[in-house]
């Protein structure tokens, strides 16, 4: 039952997905066309908004609703960023979804995504396959 | 009544939904140290479903179990808000990109996706093979390789001031630009 409190923000971050439009195919494409500032405009809101919330938790040492100290892991590099950053923009760029708007996109009801989804689990059981040989 | 229904098939603009968006982050790290992050639930599906021999897969997916909770909700929120409540008239994108679609032959539909090319039919087809299979399967292999997505890295990473993250985006970018520029010309004529 304590994860139902994520199935509620969940609903709630799709829907902010849907409504702004940030599944769409379209918006996507013109996002990558310059077309537009509308997906930009939801970038430079949410990651601002981020960014202050995250300050303001490190500021007041706020703690989780259990009373933990927030810990926020490091992200080391490693030339998978790159690599299989641009292999992702590629797949972004075909489907016009990352993993979350794939979800969605189910939802709104393109049962066809349900197959984008199969293929994205291949993706990762395949790189999981062969992260052993894969430069890092 | 009538115009409350109606309102709720409106679509929303960048700065309501962004800020939502932006304040996942916080909101799943106060409710219990979780970082926002889509990808990884593909990793834990894999290892719950097809973990087979692999170290990698080798993770305890029930831990972090939450995720596929918001998953879950993520879909029932595309449902409420792109089938329920959808928006009954096409995208209002701008009108070069209206005329952009148009030069590549793509009608634009009055959801959220083109139609012609996100449908069963289409599956088999090479470009169904490449917007739909292929595509994904980028999708999966890429963000593992990255560590994360849009939102792990566009979002939370950058939320939490890590350069290795904006690393990260501008590659997702540049890859999307290849795609939409070069490769989709190319994939829609044949």
């Amino acid at each position: 039952m304590k994860n139902i409190k994520y199935l509620l923000l969940g609903i709630i971050f799709g829907t902010a997905l849907t409504k702004g439009e940030a599944i769409s195919w379209y918006r996507i494409q013109e996002m990558f066309f310059f077309q537009s500032f509308h997906m930009y405009g939801i970038f430079a809101t949410a990651i601002p908004i981020g960014m202050l919330s995250v300050f303001l938790i490190k500021k007041f040492n706020i703690k989780t609703i259990q009373g933990d100290t927030i810990i926020i892991p490091q992200k080391k590099y490693h030339h998978g960023l790159i690599i299989g950053g641009l292999i992702f923009g590629i797949g972004w760029g075909f489907t016009g979804a990352c993993p979350g708007p794939l979800y969605a996109q189910v939802g709104a009801g393109f049962t066809v995504v349900i197959i984008t989804i199969l293929s994205a689990l291949a993706g990762t059981w395949f790189y999981s396959y062969f992260r052993s040989k894969l430069p890092h | 009544m009538e115009q409350f229904i109606n309102w709720l098939h409106q679509p929303w603009p960048w700065y309501v939904a962004g800020p939502i968006i932006g304040l996942s982050v916080p909101a799943l790290l106060i409710l219990g140290n979780k970082q926002l992050g889509i990808s990884a639930t593909l990793h834990q599906i894999c290892a719950a479903c097809f973990p087979g021999n692999v170290e990698f897969l080798k993770i305890n997916w029930k831990k972090d179990s939450w995720n596929l909770f918001f998953a879950a909700g993520i879909l029932i929120g595309g449902f409420l808000a792109g089938y329920i409540f959808s928006n009954p008239n096409p995208v209002a994108l701008s009108s070069k990109a209206i005329q952009h679609l148009k030069n590549l032959g793509i009608q634009q539909d009055r959801g959220l996706m083109p139609l012609t090319i996100f449908n069963w039919h289409n599956l088999f087809s090479i470009q169904g093979l490449f917007f739909i299979v292929i595509g994904g399967f980028f999708v999966g292999f890429g963000t593992r390789y990255a560590g994360g997505c849009t939102s792990g890295h566009g979002i939370f990473g950058l939320s939490t001031l890590q350069w290795t993250s904006l690393v990260a985006l501008i590659s997702f970018f540049v890859g999307g630009i290849i795609a939409s520029w070069f490769l989709l010309p190319y994939i829609l004529k044949i």
